[in-house]
């Protein structure tokens, strides 16, 4: 980024971990920019973390490690972070977690500047996402559907297979947006380099490199740079939903070294933390990310966010994910256990939801029978849970025969309806008749959550029932 | 109110800024600061200087900048003009704001809460000359094909109507009276008024709250019913339902005005409410529900400080509605995101945290919020009550959580929202064991009164079945169903019967989203018969349970709460004149 005429300051009075700290400063902003030069010309970015009437402290994205305290030179630039717009040069590109290129190419020169913090959405002009999206992927399609416009992050732990269910996604839902225009935009937030390499290859191979743009601080880059990457994403993500009338597809990942960078800057700043060292403010800063998605009323186009996050030690109630959860409209939960049994894509379904499911599923969207028949197979999975643990106990030869047929339920619900191929691209009508398939293993008054008439039309015409 | 004064800011930390020379600022004041104007409250006082919230983004703000003490507290409008409409934390008319300045908020864009331009049908209900109170209805004003604006003379005002304005249309600026004070002095009324969000509005009494708030949600009203004044925490961890349970509420609840507060949450959970209220009914009036609803819209993205002040500004206006002798329901989710707020800025200024960092003041500030509900006898006279509902948000489902600690101790009703009922999507996902309602005997009444309903008897029979059940559900756990007696099968089965045809019913079945008090006494009545027939058959006839599990009746009674609507209660007393017919069957058969 070209360097502006500031006001300059020579000299640091502290430096702690991050942030750095500026005597004598007069008429600097909020939140503006801040050009850190090092005594060997080297700058780095930083923004005003708060400010009195002579004191800024500013937060360093590439860190403070050998800057010198005398000899450092900080420049403000009286504006906020900014990014430029603009589809053409940013589709196809590779940048770096700073909005800088990585490709050889130039930057972003053309667009108009945008804040990256955006702004909020008025409530009343987002329209409600209602568009079904068909992943080919069962245990979403069919029990926790993704719509156009919907946040609806991936929670994983370390070594489950995110990287693969979400670059599955990316590629299936692809096919169905051929008549209209669509973008990926990608932000690694400490990444590995192969799982970065993983995602461009894939795109690549599925020939959608040229709609994508990547933004990427991989594991080894400056932590702090993390807090800015996911929103110059957001940013050219609003551009081209809201201004290009594309359907955008954000993937952020991963979002759990994102809150490790925000609780480092909040410990430095000697902040009072809530839960787990992790500042009070941590919903309120999700919320100012995982909030920009969806549509609104003046453009066609919509933000369709995956989010990924790895829990740590697999916990669901560790504020990261819990957090994430009270802000997204549900969560694809993945599971160490199903991943040991070798089921591909391991998605442990029960602590999985679509909040924005009801509506997008139904007859004239998907078919009459799906909220009930999702509602019947989430139901039954759940007894089928239950007399699993009664079986660990009393030995599978003491379960009644009811019991018994929950057991059956269990295995071919998780071998034949959760698990498929990577490549394995169902439709939704697939999908929903394997789900009758499997609630037929039961006789019908048994299946309580769905209609006779259901039962009748859809459930009847199945294998199992013919054997019967 | 003293002349503009003005402040320096010398501080700013993210929402909290401070100022020195902030001669002659009260607490709560509110502020003007800069050249973008943007809003903000006075939160703390000491020497010459100041700590504010600043209600708007404060980025680009610099120390120096010039504060401007507005000489009145944070206030609402309150007036004609309010129902049916959305506004932020801050009573800033969102409609309006998306209008002048697009899909996203801007700072400094204020705007005026209710619409200076528009006429109002007023009628006159009183002559001049006459003397008036406090609250003393004055006039009318329709706001909507279904509510009526009464016009009242403000709190802290008494004395002569010297004049009132004839039938006819005037705007809110216009006088609509004058009166002549204690003091004689010469005061105007207009058709609105200007009150401090943080001040409770006065009343004449309080009166126990006694008749149900009706939700037509059977786990609800049968077992853990709130009355119309009365208060209900729903603590649930994220996925549990309480923001459907929330929405059920204002759709369906017997009140006559909603006050819907999305407090820190979803954007797209107002865009839902805000797509699906114009369309529909009221099933009372059958008047669209939006005519009935006040929308407050500050969401999880929008400035911190203003969500903050969001459920002041909710309750406010709905006390306002019950000074007219409305019932008025509040809906607020979530209080946790309220109390994160408070924690935001208490940590922004340094202060020192009690638990998890929440401010020790959490507490107090909650019991306020909640003693701010209640059935009361108006100014006016009139029978009105605020009912309030709030959302609690614990951190890992964890209940011993502070929020949900303080809240429990100033609400009268607890909706416990459970992780594993959600998870297998069993909905409502109240927990009947740790639900509990502090308005069970004061309801009774009323279902007794209405039509003779057994609703006591048939509550408790039903609650002690559940309760039995839990028992036996560590034992089944344990060695399996089978190994039951006969006896303990019927409390078994019996108790699935009331859990899955009776107690859950979904939000989004067009059917059973919305079950009349008939419909609910006649399904428990059919089902705890059931039961009593099964205990009869299985002790005096040793008919295994399993066989009598094969009536076809009981197909039926699966079916019931989503074929019949139960504005007609013959389909109910149908089903129950077969069970007794099949049972008989079933005895002469097997014996
Ligand atoms: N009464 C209900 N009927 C049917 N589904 C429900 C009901 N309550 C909750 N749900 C389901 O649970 C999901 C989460 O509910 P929500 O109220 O959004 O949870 P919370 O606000 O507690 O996070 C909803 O999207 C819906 O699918
Ligand atoms: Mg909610």
């Amino acid at each position: 980024m070209p360097a502006r005429t500031g006001l300059e300051y020579l000299g640091l009075v502290r430096v702690q971990g991050p942030l750095i700290f500026v005597k004598g400063i007069a008429n600097i902003g909020f939140g503006e920019m801040a050009e850190v030069v090092t005594s060997e010309g080297e700058v780095r970015l930083g923004r005003v973390l708060s400010i009195s009437d002579d004191l800024a402290v500013v937060e360093v994205f590439e860190g403070t490690a050998g800057l010198s305290g005398s000899e450092s030179k900080v420049r403000f630039l009286g504006r906020p972070f900014e990014y430029r717009v603009s589809a053409e040069e940013v589709l196809g590109r590779i940048f770096d977690g700073l909005g800088r290129p990585l490709d050889g190419g130039p930057p972003p020169i053309a667009g108009q500047t945008r804040d990256i913090n955006g702004l909020p959405i008025n409530p009343v002009a987002r329209v409600y996402p209602q568009d079904f999206i068909q992943t080919g992927i069962s245990a979403i399609d069919g029990l926790n559907v993704l719509v156009r416009g919907q946040k609806l992050p991936i929670f994983s732990g370390s070594g489950l297979p995110h990287a693969q269910l979400s670059a599955q996604i990316v590629r299936q839902t692809r096919l169905l947006e051929k008549e209209e225009r669509f973008a990926i935009v990608f932000a690694a937030m400490g990444t590995k380099h192969e799982e970065a390499q993983f995602f461009r290859n894939d795109f690549e191979e599925s020939g959608s490199l040229k709609n994508v743009v990547m933004f990427l601080n991989l594991a080894d880059d400056p932590s702090i740079e993390r807090l800015i990457t996911p929103r110059i994403a957001l940013t050219v993500a609003e551009h081209l939903a809201f201004e290009e009338d594309m359907h955008v597809l954000v993937i952020l990942t991963d979002m759990t070294n994102y809150c490790e960078a925000l609780r480092e800057v909040a410990t430095s700043k000697g902040e009072v933390p809530s839960r787990k060292g992790y500042p009070g403010y941590l919903y309120s800063d999700l919320a100012s990310i995982y909030e920009r998605a969806g549509r609104i009323a003046t453009a066609k186009g919509s933000i369709t966010q995956i989010a990924i996050l790895t829990m740590p030690d697999d916990d669901i109630t560790h504020p990261i994910p819990d957090l994430t959860g009270y802000i997204t409209e549900g969560q694809i939960v993945l599971d160490r256990g199903l991943f040991q049994k070798g089921i591909y894509p391991p998605i442990n379904v029960l602590p999985s939801l679509s909040r924005l499911m009801s509506d997008g599923i139904g007859e004239g969207r998907t078919r009459e029978d799906h909220q009930n028949l999702a509602s019947q197979v989430y139901a039954l999975y759940a007894q089928a849970k239950r007399v699993e643990r009664l079986a660990s106990i009393i030995g599978e030869e003491d379960l009644t025969g009811r019991d018994r047929l929950f057991l059956r339920f269990s295995n071919e619900f998780e071998g034949r309806f959760i698990k498929q191929g990577p490549y394995e691209n169902r439709t939704i009508f697939e999908t929903l008749d394997l789900g009758w398939e499997l609630g037929m293993i039961f006789p019908s008054r048994d299946l309580t959550r769905v209609k006779p008439e259901e039962i009748q039309k859809y459930g009847k015409t199945t294998l199992f029932s013919q054997q019967k | 109110m003293s002349k503009t004064r003005k402040a320096i800011i010398n501080e700013i930390n993210g929402p909290v800024i401070k100022v020195r020379q902030a001669y002659g600022f009260s607490m709560n004041e509110m502020v003007v600061i800069g050249e973008e104007k943007l809003l903000g409250e006075v939160i703390e006082l000491y020497g010459d200087q100041a700590t504010i919230q600043v209600y708007e983004d404060t980025t680009g703000l610099k120390p120096g900048t010039s504060v401007h003490g507005q000489g009145l507290p944070l206030f609402t409008e309150l007036g004609p003009g309010i129902v049916g409409h959305v506004f932020d934390g801050i009573q800033r008319p969102l409609s309006v704001m998306y209008q002048d300045s697009g899909p996203f908020i801007r700072r400094g864009k204020a705007g005026e809460a209710l619409n200076r331009d528009k006429a109002w049908a007023f009628k006159p209900k009183t002559g001049s000359g006459e003397r008036v109170s406090p609250g003393q209805v004055i006039g009318d004003v329709e706001e909507t094909d279904r509510v009526v604006h009464r016009i009242m003379v403000p709190p802290n005002l008494s004395g002569r109507l010297l004049e009132i304005a004839p039938e006819g249309p005037y705007t809110i600026e216009e006088k609509i009276a004058l009166l002549e004070d204690e003091k004689g002095e010469t005061q105007e009324i207009k058709l609105y008024q200007k009150w401090p969000v943080r001040r409770i509005r006065p009343y004449q009494k309080r009166i126990l709250p006694s008749e149900p708030l009706f939700t037509g949600q059977r786990v609800i009203d049968f077992f853990f019913p709130l009355a119309k004044g009365g208060t209900a925490a729903i603590p649930g961890g994220f996925g549990t339902g309480k923001t459907i349970t929330q929405h059920q509420l204002s759709k369906w609840v017997d009140a006559d005005i909603i006050v819907y507060i999305g407090c820190g949450e979803r954007g797209n959970e107002m865009a839902g409410v805000l797509m699906d209220f114009p369309k529909l009914l009221d099933p009372r009036t059958g008047r669209p529900l939006i005519e009935r609803t006040i929308f407050i819209a500050n969401t999880s993205d929008m400035p911190v400080a203003a969500r903050e002040a969001s459920i002041y500004t909710g309750i406010t206006i709905a006390e306002y509605y019950r000074d007219m002798g409305y019932h008025v329901a509040l809906m607020a989710d979530s209080t946790s995101r309220w109390a994160e707020a408070l924690r935001e800025i208490a940590g922004r200024m340094e202060e020192m945290p009690a638990e998890e960092g929440f401010p020790a003041y959490l507490a107090s500030r909650l019991a306020e919020f909640y003693e701010r509900a209640g059935a009361v006898i108006t100014g006016g006279g009139e029978t009105g009550s605020v009912s309030v509902i709030g959302a609690v948000s614990p951190p890992g489902s964890d209940f011993s959580e502070p929020v949900t600690q303080h809240t429990k101790r100033y609400v009268s009703t607890f909706w416990a929202l459970d992780k594993e009922l959600a998870s297998a999507r069993y909905f409502p996902a109240i927990n009947y064991l740790d639900s509990y309602s502090g308005y069970v005997e004061s309801v009774a009444l009323w279902w007794k009164k209405k039509a003779d309903f057994d609703w006591t008897d048939l509550r408790s029979q039903a609650l002690a079945i559940l309760k039995e059940d839990a028992k036996l559900m560590n034992i089944v756990k344990l060695i399996g169903e089978d190994a039951l007696p006969g006896d303990q099968k019927v409390i078994f089965h019996g108790a699935r019967l009331i859990k899955e045809d009776f107690l859950q019913q979904s939000a989004f079945d067009s059917v059973d989203t919305y079950s009349p008090a008939g419909k609910q006494v006649l399904m428990l009545r059919i089902i705890l018969r059931f039961i009593e027939r099964m205990k009869e058959t299985v002790a005096a006839h040793r008919i295994p349970v399993y066989r009598i599990m094969e009536v076809p009746v009981l197909e039926e009674m699966e079916r019931m709460k989503y074929t019949y609507k139960g504005d007609d209660l013959k389909p109910f007393k149908d089903i129950l004149k077969r069970l007794e017919e099949e049972f008989d069957d079933l005895l002469k058969r097997e014996a």
